[in-house]
């Protein structure tokens, strides 16, 4: 058997040396090629992390290094104690959570309906959620500005939750319908034919099938709402209920200079979640992302 | 499109209350509401949410809606809407908004593309390697300009302090204080956030290609640079066009990065039409004219979700 192996990868290995100069020359280049992807995707996250470790002084200084002087955490605390940070903090892990649950809730049974009952207009409503998808959000902030006001929804957590939902509906009901549409209809029907009504059917035996659609629809969803500013810049104008996005805008400005070190500690505060997110669930997220774009 | 539950409806109970005659078509009917009742909130709630706002937009754009300006209001025939082609603030918002759109969304798509290539290649450690540059798309906006507004600082930042070191020109650049910096810092911070989203989707689509074709193009002479212009490009052109189309329609209404790293300055030359629209209705307070601004944008969104089904509709044919 080691003699087969050898016979097989032997005239192999002496093309791999033959055509060696320009094989060594191109696999340098891609290397090389993506060490540049990783470095500027990466560098600039080192150097707010480096600044956020800096002393005040240091910041009046200026950049003198590309490695950190005196480490400090005093902007860490500082964020959260003199800055208040943990609310907004506090805020946006709400919102997000809540719109979250929301849009699971949702698009699971609008996705059910899209791809286990026979209701008319499917199309329509396809349509109606493309468009949904790639309504633009600027456009809803004016209106939505002034019926808030009227009915005492600027600075709510509903009010910002009911409009973050434009991020993350029309995406969710993509990725449920077609999360529900490849389970086996006879599974269904088995359960029908044993007298569950459709919505125990939906509780009891589409829902726990359908769970990697929805957690993957959940992670989507919580990123979205987590990133928005706009909607929360609009419609949350007290501090007090400033999501984070919108607390780090507003931080660490004085008159006279931009304490770098505050933001930048914040900063790095809001990414870190995110980053160990996108490394546990990265397949989850790119197979959403991508089955979502593509309806 | 509320609308249509309701009208389902009253043709429920007729047939239900004949069990015996019409069973099947009951039972359809039953079926077919208790869908319409499930998709019901979710429409709800996203007509609220859009088609609302866009009503209200329409209507205040042919109004005087000028809280600053009191009576709200009156009729305003098109005053809103020539404003925009009179105001000195609309068509240089317009014009710096369709550059960025053309220049961003170029870039990103050839930088996409190459990284896509690059990680379609086996090779060991790839799952870090695209985690690592998968995460500047996941991280927020605000981080990304944040982040860049740091990095391009006189005082704090990397770019100035590594050209001075290696004795550059532009070294003591303040890099948000003149337009064309200003633009190139916009554009890097854009680009570093949205790339590898662009990177995501094509690799998905460059995933599906099956490997036996370049086997027999290979067989038949073909080069690496043939291979890609023939087989590869075109069967990528579906993933291609939905990278383009949401990249188009993002940069079009970019305006996180635009706020945060230069408030549209130096002057307005930097502005674009998302921050314009904002402007108007929370410092001008001016709905009528915000309102004319977005029934805009919404009108260029649904011309790229027209051309956006128009696309899949021609892939579904070849398919």
């Amino acid at each position: 058997m080691t003699a087969a192996t050898e016979v097989a990868v032997r005239p192999r290995r002496r093309i791999a040396k033959a055509a060696s100069p320009w094989q060594v020359a191109r696999r340098t280049g891609f290397f090389a090629l993506l060490a540049i992807f990783v470095i500027v995707s990466l560098f600039p996250f080192y150097w707010i992390v480096i600044t956020s470790l800096k002393t005040p002084l240091e910041i009046s200084a200026g950049t003198t290094s590309l490695l950190p002087g005196h480490i400090t955490f005093s902007n860490y605390i500082d964020d959260f104690t003199q800055q208040d940070f943990i609310r907004p903090l506090l805020n946006s892990v709400l919102v997000a959570g809540c719109t979250m649950i929301v849009t699971v809730l949702l698009g699971a049974l609008a996705g059910y309906a899209l791809s286990r009952t026979s209701i008319r207009g499917k199309a329509m409503f396809f349509g109606f959620l493309l468009v949904a998808n790639f309504f633009p959000v600027i456009a809803m902030v004016g209106p939505l500005f002034i019926v808030y006001r009227r009915l005492g929804l600027l600075d709510t957590y509903p009010g910002l939750i009911i409009a973050d939902l434009i991020y993350t509906l029309p995406l969710a009901t993509f990725l449920m319908s077609s999360y529900f549409s490849q389970i086996p209809r006879s599974l269904e029907e088995a359960a029908m034919v044993d007298g569950s009504t459709r919505l125990q059917t939906l509780r009891k035996i589409i829902v726990p099938v359908a769970m990697p659609g929805v957690f993957t629809t959940a992670i989507l969803a919580f990123m979205l709402t987590w990133n928005d500013f706009l909607l929360a810049l609009s419609f949350m104008t007290n501090p007090a209920r400033y999501t984070a996005p919108v607390a780090i805008v507003s931080l660490g400005q004085s008159q006279y200079q931009t304490f770098y070190n505050l933001i930048d500690a914040a900063v790095v505060i809001i990414s870190v979640p995110i980053a160990l997110l996108v490394l546990f669930a990265q397949r989850r997220i790119v197979s959403g992302l991508t089955a979502g774009s593509f309806r | 499109m509320t609308a249509s539950p309701q009208s389902v409806a009253p043709a429920g109970p007729p047939s239900g209350a004949r069990p015996g005659t019409g069973r099947p078509q009951s039972l359809l009917a039953r079926e077919r509401r208790f869908g319409y009742l499930l998709i019901a909130p979710l429409i709800i709630v996203l007509l609220l949410i859009t088609a609302y706002p866009l009503g209200y937009n329409i209507w205040n754009s042919f109004h005087h809606v000028d809280y600053l300006l009191p009576p709200l209001g009156s009729f305003a025939g098109l005053s809103n809407y020539s404003k925009l082609f009179t105001d000195h603030e609309f068509l240089p918002a317009l014009v710096h908004t369709l550059g960025f759109t053309a220049v961003s969304v170029t870039v990103e798509t050839v930088i996409g593309l190459s990284l896509a290539l690059a990680l379609n290649k086996p090779f060991r450690g790839r799952g870090i390697v695209r985690a690592a540059i998968f995460i500047p798309w996941a991280v927020p906006t605000v981080v990304s300009a944040e982040l860049w507004r740091t990095m391009f600082d006189p005082q704090q930042g990397f770019v100035n302090f590594i050209l001075t070191k290696l004795h550059l020109p532009l070294a003591s650049t303040t890099w948000l204080d003149s337009t064309w910096t200003a633009w190139a810092a916009i554009l890097i911070a854009d680009a570093w956030r949205n790339t590898p989203f662009v990177a995501i989707v094509l690799l998905a689509g460059l995933q599906v290609i099956p490997s036996d074709i370049y086997e027999a193009a290979r067989i038949d002479g073909a080069n690496a640079w043939q291979q890609f212009r023939r087989l590869t490009l075109p069967l990528l052109k579906p993933a291609l066009m939905v990278a383009l189309i949401f990249r188009t329609l993002q940069s079009f209404l970019i305006f996180d990065v635009v706020y945060i790293m230069t408030g549209g300055g130096p002057g307005t030359s930097t502005n674009v039409l998302a921050y314009l629209n904002y402007h108007a209705f929370f410092y001008l307070f001016d709905y009528g004219y915000g309102g004319a601004v977005s029934v805009a944008l919404v009108v260029v969104a649904l011309v790229i979700a027209t051309a956006y089904r128009r696309v899949f509709r021609t892939d579904e044919v070849m398919a």
